[in-house]
C-alpha cells in the first residue's frame, strides 16, 4: 500500500480518528475507539489471551525456540522481604556484546552473562552503579553507560545525592575498563547538561587513536551552578541553550580517562535562518494525525561508519546525518510522519538502502498495541535511502493485539544477517518480540514471534523486552522485569535452515546495535544455498537449474582430492554462467527483484569455485 | 523507555500495607526463586560476583551477601509527597478549565488542545494517585472531590484565582479563546515552577519514578506552552 493509501485508511476511521488527535505527551489513551478492531491486517493468533504471571506467564511462540531464561540476580531484582515482585527501579534496559559475554544494562548498574553455552548463560558479575537508564555499549576493553537520574552519584553509591546542587551528582556517560570482565572498574565519567538517556559509540575509520560517543540527553537541564555552561532557557532567551543539540565525547584510546566533550552540534538548525530550533515545532499534521513532539533532542542515533551515515531518531523528526567528519556530523535530510508521536530509534538495512525508524508512542510505559490502537501509530516506519534522501515506504507494527495490562510499542532491535534478505528482530515490550522481513519495505511481513502474558494480572506494571538483538547465531532479549532470554531461530516456510546457518556464519568480537557494522558473508556453500532457497521459495528459478545448482554445491562438500576439486570448480562455473544468463531472461515468478538475487547466487558460486582452486 | 511507567511500583515500602496484602499469595510463590538465587551468590570463585563500583579511578569492591540487602533505592521525601498532592490539585484545575471549552468556543483547534490536555492530565493524575496510594499517603482531593474550588486555601503556582475562573466561565467565543490560552499558559508555567522548586529542594526528586515523572511534566508542559503561545499570537 502506498503512503497515501495508508493515510486514507487511517482517515476512513474518520470520527474516531479525530479522537486520536492526542498529543505525543499523552501517557495513556482511552480504549473506546471503534473501527480499528476489524482491521483485516490484525492477526488473531496464539498471542491473544495469554495467562499472566511474572515467571509463570503463558507463552506463545512461532518459528523460534526459547533455549534459556535466566532471572535477574540479587541486588538487581526486588528484595522480596521488603518489596513486591513488581517493584520498579530494577529495570533491565539495553544490551551489548563482547566475545562470549552479553552485558545487560539495568537502572541499578549492569550484569554480565557468559553466553558461551547459550542454553545455559551464567551470570559472571553484577556491577552496582545506579542512575538509569543504564544503556550499555562496548568498544574493546571499554564499556560505556548512560546515566540521567538525579539520584546518580559520581562514586556509584546507592544512597542518592541529598543536595539539589552537588559535585557528587553524576549525569552523563560513565566509562568502565572491562579488560577483566569479572572486575569492571569505572575509569572516567563525562558530565553533560541533560544527562545521557542513550548514547552511540562511533569509530572513525580515519582515526585509530580515538573513539567517539554521541550523547542523546532527553531529561531536564542541570543548573549552571552544578555544571558550568548548562542552560535550560529557550533559544530566544539564550542562544547557548542546552536544548537543541547532542554532545560528542572524544575518548583517546591510550588515555580513556581523559575523555571529554569536544563538540555539541546543533543538528536541528535551519541552514538559511540559522535558527537552532529549525525542525518540528511540536504538534500534529492535520485532522486525524498524530501529534509529534518538538525536536529539541535526539532520543537515539544509529551510526554506520563504513557508509559515513547516521540515522537520528530525534523526537519530532527522523534525520539523516553525514558523519564522515565524526566530530562534526552534518544533517543531510529530515522527515516527519503523520503517525509518529516520538521518534525513538533507527536501524539501517545492511546495504544502507533502508532505514527503519521506531515510534515510541506513549513512551514505553503505556499499552499501545490494543486492538483499538492504529497500526500506523507506535509502529516502525520504513524509509528508503535514495540519493541521500529518506523516502517513506511503509509501516510495520505488531499485528497481534495486546491487552490493557501490557505496555507495548515499537522498541529496540537489530538486523539478522540473512544474505539476500532484510530481516530484523525487534522488541515490543510486553508485546514480546517479532522477527520480520522488510526486503520489500512497503510490505514488511512477520516471520517469527514470541510473547508472554502480562507480568501482573491486576494492574499494568512495566515489563517485556527492552531490546532483542541477534549476536553470533542467537537472539538475546533483555526483559525489563523477568530477566535475560536466549532464542534460536527454527526453520519454517519463511526461513530455511540454510538461511539461518548463513546468518550464523557472521561472527563478531563485539556488537552494539547503535553502531552498525557492514556485514560481508564469507565464501561458503551455505550462503549459496540460502540464495537458492530464496529463489525456490519465490518460484524464481527453473526447476532443472535449481537441481543443477544443488548438485554442483553437493560436490563442493564431497571434493577431497584435488582432481575432484577441479571438476567441482568447473561444474560450479558452468552453473554460475547459466544463472547469469537466466537472470537476463524473464523469471518464472516475474519478480524482477530476484534477478539481483540470482546474480548474487552466481557470484557466490564463482567465489566458491575460485576458493576450490586456491 | 522514554517515559514514566503508568503503573508505579514503589521503591521502598515504609509501612508495607498495600502491595503486601494484595499480592501476598503471589509473593509466596517467588520466595523460593529468591532463595535459590541467594544460594548461588558470590561466594565461590566461579559463581557470580556482586561488585559495588567506585568513583572514577577507584577499584570496585566486592559485596558480601548481607551487603546486597543494603542496596536500596533512594527513599521519597516529604517534598515529593507535597509535590504530588499539589500537582494533583493543579491538574484538576486544568481539567476544570478544559471542560469549559466545548460550550464556549468555535475553534476546533482549541477543542483539540483541550482534549489533549484532558487526556494527558487525567493520565498523570491517575499516576500520581497510585504513587501516593502505594506509599500509604492520603490524597486530600479524593476526600473532597475533584475541582479546585474545594480547596480554596491551596493555591499552587500559576493557578487561576476564583475571579479569573469566573471570568473564563462567563466568556464566549474569541474572548473565551484568549482568556483560556492566557490562563492555561500561566497555569502551565506554574507547573514548571513547581518542578523547578522540587528539583531545588535538597533530598527531593531522587527516587527514579518521581524523577522521571517530574521531568516529563516539565518537558511536556514546556512544549504545550510554546504551542499555546503561537496559537495566542495568531489571535492577535
Amino acid at each position: 500500500m502506498t503512503r497515501s493509501g495508508y493515510y486514507k485508511q487511517l482517515m476512513r476511521s474518520s470520527l474516531s480518528a479525530i479522537l486520536f488527535a492526542v498529543t505525543a505527551i499523552t501517557l495513556a489513551f482511552p480504549g473506546n475507539l471503534q473501527g480499528q478492531q476489524n482491521d483485516p491486517r490484525r492477526t488473531i493468533d496464539a498471542r491473544v489471551g495469554l495467562a499472566p504471571g511474572l515467571h509463570d506467564a503463558e507463552e506463545a511462540i512461532s518459528n523460534l525456540e526459547l533455549i534459556s531464561t535466566t532471572a535477574k540476580g540479587p541486588g538487581f531484582s526486588p528484595d522480596l522481604e521488603t518489596e513486591t515482585p513488581y517493584t520498579g527501579g530494577y529495570t533491565n534496559s539495553d544490551l551489548a556484546f563482547k566475545d562470549n559475554y552479553s552485558i545487560v544494562g539495568n537502572y541499578q548498574g549492569f550484569q554480565v552473562y557468559n553466553v558461551e553455552d547459550p542454553n545455559n548463560p551464567t551470570l559472571q558479575v553484577s556491577l552496582v552503579c545506579p542512575g538509569g537508564q543504564g544503556d550499555v555499549s562496548v568498544y574493546g576493553d571499554l564499556l560505556f553507560m548512560s546515566v540521567q537520574e538525579r539520584r546518580a552519584r559520581l562514586d556509584c553509591g546507592t544512597q542518592g545525592v541529598a543536595d539539589s546542587i552537588s559535585s557528587e551528582r553524576f549525569r552523563g556517560v560513565r566509562i568502565f575498563d572491562i579488560s577483566d570482565i569479572r572486575n569492571p572498574e569505572q575509569i572516567a565519567a563525562v558530565q553533560t547538561c541533560r544527562g545521557s538517556h542513550t548514547h552511540t559509540v562511533v569509530n572513525d575509520p580515519q582515526d585509530d587513536q580515538n573513539v567517539y560517543v554521541y550523547v542523546s540527553g532527553t531529561s531536564s537541564v542541570r543548573p549552571s551552578e552544578e555544571l558550568a555552561g548548562c542552560s535550560g532557557l529557550s533559544p530566544e532567551e539564550d542562544p547557548n541553550t542546552s536544548y537543541f543539540r547532542i554532545e560528542v565525547i572524544q575518548v583517546p584510546l591510550a588515555n580513556p580517562e581523559t575523555a571529554r566533550v569536544v563538540n555539541a552540534p546543533r543538528l536541528f538548525m535551519d541552514q538559511e535562518s540559522g535558527d537552532i530550533s529549525g525542525l518540528h515545532q511540536g504538534g500534529d499534521f492535520g485532522p486525524g494525525t498524530q501529534s509529534s513532539r518538538q525536536t529539541n533532542q535526539c532520543h537515539d542515533i544509529t551510526v554506520y561508519p563504513e557508509l559515513g551515515l547516521a540515522a537520528g531518531a530525534c523526537s519530532g523528526n527522523g534525520i539523516l546525518l553525514d558523519i564522515t567528519d565524526v566530530v562534526n556530523p552534518v544533517r543531510i535530510d529530515e522527515v516527519t510522519d503523520p503517525g509518529f508521536a516520538y521518534w525513538h530509534s533507527a536501524t539501517f538495512s545492511n546495504d544502507g538502502s533502508k532505514v527503519i525508524f521506531t515510534d515510541e508512542w506513549g513512551g514505553g510505559g503505556a499499552p499501545r498495541c490494543r486492538d483499538t490502537d492504529p497500526l500506523e501509530w507506535g509502529a516502525d516506519a520504513i524509509f528508503e535511502v535514495v540519493g541521500r534522501k529518506l523516502l517513506f515506504a511503509g509501516y510495520y507494527k505488531l499485528t497481534a493485539p495486546q491487552t490493557e495490562l501490557e505496555n507495548c510499542v515499537a522498541h529496540n532491535g537489530s538486523i539478522i544477517p540473512v544474505p539476500g534478505r532484510d530481516i530484523k528482530v525487534q522488541a515490543w515490550y510486553q508485546g514480546g518480540l517479532s522477527v520480520f522481513d522488510f526486503t520489500d519495505p512497503a510490505n514488511a511481513v512477520e516471520i517469527a514471534y514470541f510473547d508472554r502474558g502480562p507480568v501482573y494480572s491486576e494492574e499494568m506494571v512495566s515489563g517485556g523486552y527492552w531490546s532483542t538483538y541477534w549476536y553470533n547465531g542467537h537472539i538475546y532479549g533483555a526483559e525489563i522485569a523477568r530477566g535475560f532470554d536466549v532464542f534460536k531461530l527454527v526453520p519454517s516456510e519463511h526461513l530455511t535452515q540454510n538461511e539461518i546457518d548463513a546468518a550464523a556464519l557472521i561472527r563478531m568480537d563485539e556488537f552494539n546495535a547503535q553502531l552498525q557494522p557492514k556485514i560481508e558473508w564469507p565464501t561458503d556453500v551455505v550462503v549459496a544455498r540460502a540464495y537458492l532457497d530464496q529463489l525456490m521459495r519465490n518460484n524464481s528459478i527453473r526447476a532443472d537449474r535449481a537441481v543443477a545448482v544443488s548438485t554442483a554445491l553437493d560436490r563442493v562438500g564431497n571434493a577431497t582430492q584435488s582432481a575432484d576439486m577441479t571438476t567441482a570448480a568447473t561444474d560450479l562455473r558452468e552453473v554460475a554462467g547459466a544463472l547469469e544468463a537466466d537472470s537476463r531472461e524473464p523469471l518464472p515468478s516475474g519478480q524482477d527483484s530476484d534477478r539481483l538475487r540470482m546474480r548474487s547466487l552466481a557470484e557466490s558460486i564463482r567465489n566458491l569455485a575460485s576458493s576450490l582452486l586456491q | 523507555m522514554a517515559k514514566v511507567d503508568s503503573k508505579y511500583t514503589p521503591g521502598t515500602i515504609n509501612n508495607g500495607i498495600i502491595p503486601w496484602t494484595r499480592s501476598l499469595a503471589r509473593l509466596l510463590l517467588f520466595v523460593p526463586i529468591l532463595a535459590s538465587a541467594c544460594k548461588s551468590s558470590p561466594v565461590s570463585n566461579n559463581g557470580p560476583r556482586i561488585l559495588q563500583a567506585g568513583a572514577p579511578g577507584q577499584a570496585s569492591r566486592s559485596l558480601a551477601p548481607q551487603e546486597i540487602r543494603s542496596i536500596v533505592q533512594p527513599t521519597y521525601h516529604q517534598a515529593d509527597v507535597d509535590f504530588m498532592k499539589g500537582m494533583i490539585h493543579h491538574h484538576n484545575q486544568a481539567l476544570e478549565m478544559s471542560s469549559l471549552i466545548s460550550d464556549r468556543t468555535a475553534s476546533s483547534e482549541l477543542d483539540d488542545l483541550g482534549r489533549r490536555i484532558t487526556i494527558s492530565q487525567e493520565d498523570e493524575i491517575a499516576f500520581m494517585e497510585r504513587w501516593l496510594a502505594d506509599r500509604g499517603e492520603v490524597n486530600p482531593e479524593e476526600h473532597m472531590g475533584h475541582g479546585s474550588e474545594h480547596m480554596p486555601g491551596m493555591q499552587m503556582p500559576g493557578m487561576l484565582t476564583p475571579e479569573e475562573m469566573s471570568s473564563l466561565r462567563n466568556s464566549n467565543d474569541e474572548m473565551f479563546d484568549r482568556l483560556f490560552l492566557e490562563g492555561m499558559i500561566k497555569h502551565h508555567r506554574g507547573a514548571l515552577i513547581m518542578v523547578a522548586t522540587l528539583f531545588n529542594t535538597s533530598g527531593a526528586g531522587l527516587e527514579p519514578d518521581i524523577f522521571q515523572f517530574a521531568y516529563h511534566v516539565d518537558s511536556d508542559q514546556y512544549i504545550e506552552i510554546e504551542r499555546m503561545l503561537s496559537m495566542l499570537e495568531a489571535r492577535r
